[in-house]
């Protein structure tokens, strides 16, 4: 099982690169998210798999026992999933912005911005 | 309980003033008396923690390594003080530099949240909780950045946005695969469990990975590109908070993981580290010798500044690092405050390129004497707190007879001091007081609001260039602290070292 996730791991950061690597907006947010996704599975992977098994730690342990998963893991993808949508839903407004205040989703219009940003 | 406030007292102001957020008076004042706070808190803690020694907090009582454990030493101490000096500083400086539609768009309670990311990024001792904090000051700072929406913003933003996202994957990658090797995500624990075993080198490739993405976020070279496209589109009290704070968030990640719980690869990486703090070096400060507008040299002159920094960092002495620590806080104040002179530059004059603005030395010599101090602390003019600091870092290397390295401290010091004299000479000295056409140029004056800040900071510079001792003997015992990890392991895990 752990060999499936970590090529579909790998797959999507390699995905998400080459979709980060476009010229058009839009592209360049499906790379972000795919990428999260991939950095995600990785977290999720790092506890190690154990399906099938509640991830509840009894009170008073510090080891965990062969019959939990971690809940450690999971708990940080929660997290990094919750920040991820918040950035996802701020960088999709940024994107729309951009495209009635410039007019275009081409990153050819987003380059020469700062060397004569003041009068861009 | 005192290290929980410079994260609470922002926050709890931040609520407030979106409550109240109709009224925009009492929005800005909010603000300052909220960072004003900040401040006297993290000066108590700082004096604290330079008495007392390490302070921890087990969040909610959870103790570590399970837990959250927010840490204060000597070096996070100050990061935290000179961080909220700025703000409250730039807290002040909005009064007439922001503008009601901005403060209508929120401008308060963001600032307020990104001052809450950067000072729980400096006291956290968890490394995924300083991933939270990264985001939380970068989410902050999004926002900040494009506020407005004026085109230029939106463009200079899309490098900055996209890039501190694929540095906050980097991040999470790496913390990922730190847990999955080690177990633990407290810093302690990792460096306590990591020197007792004899493969922790196998640490390194996540150890690259996290480094990478504080790297991106500290515009190191080759990975500072983003900086000067977007620090000179926003308004000038955001691009001088920017200035100070955010890129010293990613110094200070560096400088913790180095120390701390990447202390086994120190072998490993300090070539590397020193080829990219002399290259950063260098690069940044020869990018600004091409540019004509004030923010824009500025923002290159950021990334070289960094570059000396990481130059005390990659030597990994307590010299070098005591000298990094001396220029961090100098470079926060000055840098900040040369933001600060160039908004006012802009006021007065309406442009702050180098070609429309002269003659200031006549029109207004109280800017011109803060700019002078400011510009040449920068370039590391005697008896000024830049020389000191890079005095400082010269020293460290020179010990480690790092000769290449040393004698680019001493270059790139050279060509800083005419990037800061082209300023001089463009704004302040040159030109009559009249344009092309033979009239007057017309000056706005200054607003008190507006030098209140730059004065203070300016003081603060020649205290610190005065009283360069007592703040190189403070970096000195923060630097024995750092360079020991026990010092943060044993109060954290609460085992004897």
């Amino acid at each position: 099982m752990e060999w499936i996730l970590a090529t579909t791991s790998g797959v999507l950061l390699a995905a998400g690169f080459y979709s980060l690597l476009k010229r058009n907006l839009l592209q360049i947010l499906i790379g972000i998210l795919v990428l999260g996704h991939g950095a995600s599975l990785v977290v999720f992977l790092s506890g190690g798999l154990k399906p099938g098994k509640p991830a509840f730690v009894p009170e008073g342990a510090t080891v965990l026992g062969a019959n939990q998963a971690d809940p450690l893991p999971q708990a940080l993808v929660l997290t990094a999933i919750v920040i991820g949508f918040g950035i996802t839903g701020f960088v999709l407004m940024l994107f729309k912005q951009s495209w009635n205040v410039v007019g275009t989703l081409s990153t050819e219009a987003y380059r020469s911005s700062g060397s004569e940003g003041g009068n861009a | 309980m005192i290290i929980t406030l410079p994260i609470l007292l922002p926050l709890a102001g931040a609520l407030i003033a979106i409550a109240l957020g109709h009224l925009h008076a009492l929005n800005r004042w909010i603000g300052i008396a909220t960072s004003l706070l900040t401040l006297l808190v993290s000066v108590i803690l700082l004096a604290a923690v330079d008495k007392a020694g390490v302070h921890v907090l087990h969040v909610g009582g959870w103790e570590a390594p399970f837990g959250i454990a927010l840490v204060a030493d000597r070096f996070g101490a100050v990061m935290v003080a000179v961080s909220c000096l700025v703000a409250f500083c730039a807290s002040i400086y909005a009064l007439k530099d922001i503008d009601d539609s901005l403060i209508k768009k929120h401008f308060v309670p963001l600032f307020l949240l990104l001052l809450m990311g950067v000072n729980g990024a400096y006291l956290t001792g968890d490394l995924f909780n300083l991933y939270v904090w990264f985001e939380v000051l970068l989410s902050s700072s999004f926002v900040l950045l494009v506020l407005g929406s004026e085109q230029k913003q939106l463009k200079g933003s899309l490098k900055y946005v996209v890039l501190n996202l694929l540095g906050s994957t980097f991040f999470l990658l790496g913390a990922g695969l730190l847990y999955g090797k080690v177990g633990t995500l407290n810093m302690a624990d990792l460096a306590y469990k990591l020197s007792s075993h004899e493969l922790s080198s196998l640490v390194n490739t996540s150890g690259i990975l996290l480094l990478l993405a504080f790297g991106l976020k500290a515009g190191v070279f080759p990975l500072f590109f983003w900086l000067p496209n977007s620090y000179p589109t926003v308004p000038h009290t955001v691009s001088a908070l920017f200035a100070g704070l955010l890129t010293k968030v990613g110094i200070y990640a560096i400088i913790r993981s180095m120390t701390l719980f990447l202390s086994g690869a120190q072998d490993d990486m300090k070539e590397l580290l020193i080829a990219v703090a002399l290259l950063t070096m260098v690069f940044g400060v020869l990018g600004a010798v091409a540019q004509k507008q004030i923010r824009q040299i500025l923002s290159f002159h950021i990334i070289s500044q960094v570059g000396y920094i990481l130059a005390g960092v990659a030597l990994l002495t307590v010299a070098g690092l005591a000298g990094a620590i001396f220029y961090l806080v100098h470079h926060i104040i000055v840098k900040s405050n040369l933001f600060f002179i160039a908004g006012m530059i802009q006021h007065q004059r309406g442009s702050d390129d180098l070609s429309k603005s002269g003659n200031l030395r006549k029109l207004s010599p109280v800017l011109a004497t803060l700019f002078f101090i400011s510009a040449f602390s920068l370039a590391g003019l005697p008896l000024l707190s830049g020389f000191w600091a890079k005095l400082a870092v010269l020293k460290a290397g020179l010990q480690e007879e790092a000769w290449l390295l040393s004698s680019c401290v001493v270059l790139v010091g050279i060509v800083t001091l005419l990037s800061m004299l082209k300023i001089w000479i463009g704004s302040f000295w040159s030109g009559n007081g009249t344009s092309d056409s033979g009239e007057p140029i017309k000056s706005h004056p200054l607003p008190l609001s507006m030098l209140l800040p730059s004065i203070l900071l300016a003081i603060l510079t020649l205290g610190l260039g005065i009283m360069g001792g007592e703040l190189y003997s403070f970096s000195l015992r923060a630097a024995e602290d750092l360079m020991d990890p026990m010092n943060i392991i044993a109060p954290v895990l609460k085992i004897s070292p």
